[in-house]
């Protein structure tokens, strides 16, 4: 990874330009032409440090979440992290260190969808599933500060 | 800021991300049957209401060196959790900040953080220093490091593309 990766992944990851070519905006930023800006970013995506050029959006703006968690029985973890993880309106998962130890975001299009994969998975594994809806953001995101020097 | 079947399937097209080619808004006005000028004005224009809170570059922590990742949980008076959230969100160290409900006895903590760093240590000493600085020693606390990922991707939706548009 050189200088103009690290520029590449820290200085567009937001106000990304709404011109009809994007890329070769980026590129004169980068002194690099736009062909070598989308090979980058083709590469980089691939190598899964870039996840997508694209938005994100204010919570509940567009649609319904919720953090939820589960207590899954440590020799369960690996079965039902993976049927947590298969369905679509689930886009994190992770193990966490704590007797909840499966901490996911459900994402749909209404609250009543969310409670919907909420119910499921709990009579799925048997599993009482922990809803924690947001109730107030405090952060304004500017991305996140990949801090190279 | 009222949404049309259109704007939908246009959001759900930008969560996933922009196709990587010269015309990216045009590649995405063909999927959503827009044209590209429609669709640079519709971004905008949720740009500037709100809607989208950043557009641009989406990095994964972990790929880049930021292995650990903790959630750091509080419990904070009802009357103060405004104002320690406010704080704290204004962090370098913490990339999210939320306020959620307490559901005792299983879960008491209220305000939530996210706390990304190269290692465990590093982390640990930010949250150190969080706590110190904020004046959160009374509150009662507790860090929840990450151990695995087993998914992350963009938001869905859940509007199938096309599918609904024209239903409105």
């Amino acid at each position: 990874m050189d200088l103009v990766d690290q520029r590449l992944l820290n200085d567009f990851q937001r106000d990304f330009p709404l011109t009809a070519r994007p890329y070769a905006e980026l590129g004169e930023k980068l002194g690099i032409n736009e062909d070598e800006v989308i090979a980058r970013l083709d590469r980089l995506s691939r190598g899964g440090s870039v996840s997508r050029v694209g938005a994100v959006f204010r919570p509940h703006a567009v649609g319904a979440s919720t953090l939820a968690a589960l207590a899954v029985p440590p020799e369960e973890l690996e079965r039902v992290a993976a049927l947590v993880n298969a369905y679509p309106e689930v886009n994190h998962n992770y193990q966490r260190e704590h007797r909840l130890n499966l901490w996911f975001v459900v994402t749909a299009s209404s609250a009543q969808a969310v409670r919907a994969v909420l119910d499921d998975i709990s009579g799925r594994t048997g599993l009482d599933v922990l809803d924690l809806p947001l109730l107030e953001p405090f952060h304004i995101d500017l991305g996140f500060d990949l801090k190279w020097s | 800021m009222e949404l049309s079947d259109s704007d939908h399937a246009l959001i759900s097209v930008i969560a996933s991300g922009l196709p990587l080619v010269e015309r990216p808004y045009r590649a995405v006005g063909e999927m959503v049957g827009m044209d590209e000028v429609e669709v640079l004005a519709r971004i905008e224009a949720l740009r500037d209401s709100g809607v989208i809170r950043r557009f641009g570059v989406i990095v994964r922590h972990h790929e880049l060196g930021f292995r650990a990742n903790a959630m750091a949980v509080w419990d904070i008076p009802d009357t103060e959790v405004g104002e320690v959230g406010h704080r704290l969100a204004g962090s370098d160290q913490v990339t999210l900040c939320y306020r959620r409900p307490r559901r005792p006895p299983v879960w008491p903590y209220n305000l939530f953080c996210m706390i990304h760093g190269r290692d465990r240590a590093t982390v640990e000493e930010t949250i150190r220093g969080l706590i110190q600085c904020h004046g959160l020693e009374t509150y009662s606390h507790t860090v929840l490091f990450s151990t695995r990922r087993f998914k992350q991707t963009g938001a869905r939706y859940g509007r199938p593309l096309a599918a609904e548009v024209g239903h409105g």
